[in-house]
């Protein structure tokens, strides 16, 4: 090829790739301007203050801060551990043979719309929160000091709790896929290392593949955070939309911030109210460009990141 | 029936000459065939090991070297679908008997690979107490700090290192990660050592340095190393093996005996071609 024609083609690559930056630049920017007026009037405490009120043109998206808090924490301790533990048997135990039909199986769950969540949570998991887990929470946790308290009040089923329990379904998989990817990633040098000073399997695990594969694995739970904070469809379904309150318990029936925005973007009637929702999308986008680059940094470092894995 | 001995324990078989004047052995290897599944890798292989030596595996790429002395110590069966057939003795533990545990096997024989491979989240001190901490010896601070410098004396390490015991183990050149991976086997007292082309990745200048410590160390060690190079297996070793893969594919032992005499004197015509270079 001509010098000329590899100018030409680095040219338009560049170009290229040059959009994907400027489209982000430009959609936070759009963002930005029809945020403004409820930026300008509220700032910070925007995030804080629970009043959100589109009668009295009040609008603090504190409560729906904290039923993202909530359900993101609910869902990254339930499916973190569950799906570490699983990238490790797969890996490190399974036997061959089942070791590649189950990991294809992962990331079809991890690529399923989020809307067929929604709606098996919607349909199969709220009834059953409502009949079985939460009065049976209540029963025995209820009674408990402190403890108690997460789990008092109305049983509806619809409400923080299954929206978590939700999330954490929905990025099981993701993790479990990336997890998976970094721990095969370790270099098998490192298991014979531990493997020839005279350590069983287990050892080998928990003192020469894990620490390996540690930033990697913080990486991939990072990204199933980045995902459960931003994901819509699923929790809207089943996470209750509405009470701003800060309560303790977890089966209040909130609001998550997607959720704010998919349940009331058609209502908003007037500037101020517009402007808030999309400060909330705002938000939403800044947390999911600095959640997500953290984690692709931790991945990385484990040097497992698969381009296209990413989701 | 594998006693773990504590780190001031000498070595289980005596170095010295046994009353009939011949030594000891450290390692008996008999009548092994190994497997990669369906593949035999190496078959019939039989040769002792003299307690305090350094012997030399040499032989062609894919002749069976590192299967070899990776049966010694039951590593070869950490790859899927390998196995072996036959005896291996080290001191008088007998390595494939049906009560033999790998695990406790592998913590009488130390091992060294082709690549430094120290472990990198943990610090220099951590990598050589990875094996004590390994075995749940009770050690007190004091003790542990001990254990470890004198075991970076042992790899001629510690002055390189004193000053960075507590930097990552993946810090240090390709040269100190070697030898620090050689202070991580010998933290555990083992009586034997396999090395499997321990110096292949490195310099001459940090070649040097280990094989001057594999001459000091075999004093107290047992040594086995494979080495593709000659010069080296002449340089360091009193004994030397040379493997050969028949036409078949299965490797095979051609020629066992003094190092001197296999390189001057070689008694099987195959020895000859290898070592003056007619092939491999
Ligand atoms: N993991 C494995 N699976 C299947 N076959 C293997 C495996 N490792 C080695 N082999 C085969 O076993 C034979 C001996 O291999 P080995 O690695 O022991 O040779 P080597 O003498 O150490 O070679 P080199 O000098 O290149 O290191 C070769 O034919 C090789 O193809
Ligand atoms: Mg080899």
């Amino acid at each position: 090829m001509t010098s000329r024609a590899d100018r030409v083609f680095a040219w338009s690559v560049g170009a290229l790739a040059l959009l994907v930056p400027l489209t982000l630049l430009g959609i936070a920017l759009l963002l930005l301007v029809d945020a403004w007026p409820s930026v300008a009037r509220y700032g910070l405490s925007f995030l804080v203050t629970t009043e959100w009120d589109p009668v009295k043109l009040v609008f603090g998206a504190g409560g729906y801060v904290f039923g993202t808090l909530v359900t993101t924490a609910i869902a990254i301790l339930l499916a973190a551990p569950v799906a570490i533990g699983a990238s490790v048997f797969l890996v490190e135990y399974a036997p061959r043979l089942v070791r590649g039909p189950l990991a294809f199986l992962i990331e079809v769950l991890a690529y399923i719309p989020s809307i067929v969540y929604g709606l098996w949570g919607f349909f199969v998991l709220v009834p059953f929160m409502r009949t079985t887990v939460e009065p049976a929470l209540q029963g025995t946790l209820g009674g408990v000091p402190l403890l108690g308290a997460l789990f008092s009040g109305p049983v509806v089923g619809l409400d923080l709790l299954t929206g978590g329990l939700v999330l954490a379904i929905m990025i099981l998989p993701i993790i479990l896929a990336i997890a998976r990817e970094v721990v095969s990633a370790v270099p098998s040098a490192q298991r014979e290392g531990m493997l020839a000073l005279g350590a069983t399997r287990w050892e080998t695990v928990s003192r020469a593949v894990l620490p390996y594969a540690r930033a990697g694995i913080v990486g991939a739970a990072v990204l199933g955070v980045a995902r459960a904070f931003g994901e819509t469809m699923a929790v809207t379904m089943v996470v209750g939309n509405s009470s701003t309150d800060i309560s303790p318990s977890l089966f209040t029936p909130g609001y998550t911030l997607a959720s704010a925005i998919a349940n009331q973007f058609t209502e908003a009637d007037s500037e101020l109210y517009f402007s808030a929702i999309v400060e909330i999308a705002l938000v939403l986008l800044l947390v999911a460009i600095v959640v997500n680059a953290a984690a692709r940094v931790l991945i990385r470092r484990t040097g497992a990141a698969r381009e296209g894995m990413i989701l | 029936m594998i006693t773990l001995r504590r780190p001031e324990a000498g070595p289980a078989v005596p170095a010295e000459p046994t009353p009939h004047g011949r030594r000891a052995n450290a390692i008996r290897v008999e009548h092994l065939d190994a497997y990669y599944g369906t593949h035999r890798a190496i078959g019939g292989v039989t040769f002792d090991v003299a307690a305090g030596t350094v012997t030399a595996i040499i032989g062609p790429s894919g002749c069976g070297k590192s299967t070899l002395v990776r049966c010694i110590n039951r590593m070869h069966e950490v790859t899927p679908g390998a196995y072996a057939r036959g005896s291996v003795f080290v001191g008088d533990v007998d390595v494939y008997s049906p009560y033999a545990d790998p695990v406790a096997v592998r913590s009488i024989v130390g091992m060294v690979f082709q690549k430094p491979n120290p472990f990198p989240m943990m610090s220099v001190y951590e990598n050589v107490a990875a094996g004590p901490r390994l075995r749940g010896w009770r050690l007190s601070r004091r003790e542990m700090d001990d254990l470890v410098e004198r075991n970076l004396l042992r790899a001629a390490l510690w002055d390189e290192v004193k000053d960075k015991l507590h930097r990552s183990g993946a810090a240090l050149s390709g040269g100190q990660q070697q030898r620090l991976c050689i202070a991580r086997a010998l933290a555990t007292g083992p009586s034997v050592l396999l090395m499997d082309e321990p110096c292949s990745a490195l310099d001459p200048i940090a070649t040097y340095r280990i094989e001057e410590l594999m001459r000091e160390l075999s004093r107290e060690v047992t040594i086995v190393i494979v080495t593709h190079n000659m010069q080296q297996a002449s340089r360091v070793s009193e004994f030397t093996a040379f493997l050969l893969a028949g036409e078949d594919g299965v490797g095979r032992l051609v020629e066992f005996g003094t190092t001197e005499e296999l390189f001057t004197t070689p008694k099987d015509e195959r020895t000859e071609a290898y070592i003056t270079g007619r092939f491999g």
